[in-house]
């Protein structure tokens, strides 16, 4: 990214500059930097949540932004999302062992039958994490009763479906009116995003939210709950 | 569809089915005025939020300087929101959910997937073009490790072809292997697009030597 002599020391910078260092390093996808970044913090005492929160969490979101914005495209958001899983990797088993994790809510998600795609699932599982949740993964290809037996099994606050192909974004309008017959859907928020869909498809199928992107999802899902900063 | 002779016609297709589209109007005697085509960037493909409004703004502009428009696509990846702005304009497009189903046609489409859900396609044009549209386009040449993140969850590459050609065949077998994957290949030629064209509305040859 940058010649020798304009290379920047981590270890040298304050821990505002190096704070926005870090979410500048996430931004162009620089793993082993946003792990370093992490690492000093954590040597300077920062709390993991806020290490989280305020450098990797908040430049996911810009990274968010700009792929909205047609700035970045998915080769590079995948990018951020490695440096992000690297400053994560260090920050996971803190928050696990120090009992400290913010506890948001449980959050169920799953690409729905017919569909492989799970990289933007994936993303939204990684920002949900970010953002406090305990998510539980379906993987991919769900049938109805995956979704059903999650929510019987871990009881989740919201549950969110995920498909990139037209030909599969309609199972969700299944999954919901099953959830509806059953009598879970006024109870349990139900979240929906992929590629093809938009807000009209979501409110056709009676979804509760439509999550446009991982960051967008993340932040709905704390509204959802009452718990937005 | 009247007169066949009469009509003007323009075809709006993916830059990815353009040779296709002339190969056919050889294959099937139409005059080169038989129809105005324009193309778009075939690497919408990978942006697809990109195509209804880029043929918006084409039908905005030309629609009526024409009497029917087909347009070749599939909904690729638009959400229905390609046959909303096709409504607006009356102006129709390709069966299916995208090129892959209207070569295939949907019930062998739908039989490919039924074997495989992980079955990645390619046709002609993408074989001819991958390293571009998706070694490049899905930036493999700069992130080599995302090809664990794009493919895991494939298990074959499943080569649609339009024509035998033996070299494309070694091509796509090729793909295949870089991808990782198995290679299947099934020659569906041209599919709907070619029964498209032989109803569309245009000019033949010799519809066109009556008519000019």
């Amino acid at each position: 990214m940058s010649d020798d002599e304009d290379e920047i020391i981590l270890r040298d910078l304050n821990d505002e500059d190096l704070v926005a260092q870090l979410q500048d390093d996430l931004y162009d996808g620089l793993r082993d930097e946003v792990y370093e970044g992490v690492e000093i913090l954590l040597e300077r005492k920062w709390d993991a949540n806020d290490i989280l929160a305020n450098a990797l969490v908040e430049g996911m979101r810009i990274v968010g932004i700009d792929f909205r914005d047609g700035i970045l495209f998915v080769p590079e958001v995948l990018q951020c999302a490695n440096a992000m899983k690297g400053g994560m990797g260090l920050l996971r088993p803190i928050l696990a062992a120090s009992g400290t994790a913010a506890s948001t809510g449980k959050f169920v998600i799953g690409t729905v039958k017919g569909d492989i795609h799970d990289i933007g699932k994936n993303l939204v599982g990684m920002m949900l994490e970010g953002a406090g949740f305990e998510v539980i993964d379906l993987g991919i290809n769900n049938p109805v009763e995956n979704y059903l037996e999650a929510i019987d099994k871990h009881e989740p606050d919201i549950i969110g479906m995920s498909a990139l192909l037209t030909t599969t974004m309609p199972y969700m309008g299944l999954v919901i009116e099953e959830l509806d017959k059953r009598g879970i859907l006024k109870d349990l928020p139900v979240m929906v995003g992929g590629a093809p869909l938009n807000q009209e498809f979501a409110d056709a199928i009676n979804a509760h939210t439509y999550g446009r992107d991982a960051a967008m999802s993340a932040e709905l899902a704390k509204v959802i709950l009452g718990k937005n900063r | 569809m009247g007169d066949k002779s009469s009509h003007k016609c323009l075809i709006i297709a993916c830059g990815a089915i353009a040779g296709e589209i002339v190969q056919l109007q050889r294959q099937l005697s139409y005059s080169k005025e038989a129809f105005t085509l324009k193309c778009l960037p075939a690497d919408y493909h990978n942006t697809p939020q990109k195509i209804a409004p880029a043929i918006e703004k084409i039908l905005m502009a030309q629609r009526d300087q024409f009497d029917v428009v087909l347009v070749g696509y599939g909904d690729c990846g638009t959400g229905g929101k390609l046959d909303a702005v096709l409504e607006k304009y009356d102006a129709s497009r390709l069966p299916g959910a995208h090129c892959y189903e209207f070569f295939a046609g949907a019930q062998l489409f739908g039989d490919i997937i039924e074997e495989e859900l992980g079955s990645f396609f390619v046709t002609d044009y993408l074989v001819k073009f991958f390293d571009r549209l998706v070694i490049k386009g899905l930036g493999l040449d700069r992130y080599p490790h995302l090809y664990e993140i794009y493919f895991a969850n494939y298990k074959r590459v499943v080569y649609l072809a339009q024509e035998d050609n033996p070299i494309l065949f070694k091509k796509a077998q090729a793909a295949a292997h870089k991808l990782g994957l198995q290679f299947h290949y099934q020659k569906v030629g041209y599919g709907d697009l070619e029964i498209a064209l032989k109803t569309f509305p245009l000019k033949t040859v010799g519809a066109h030597n009556v008519s000019g």
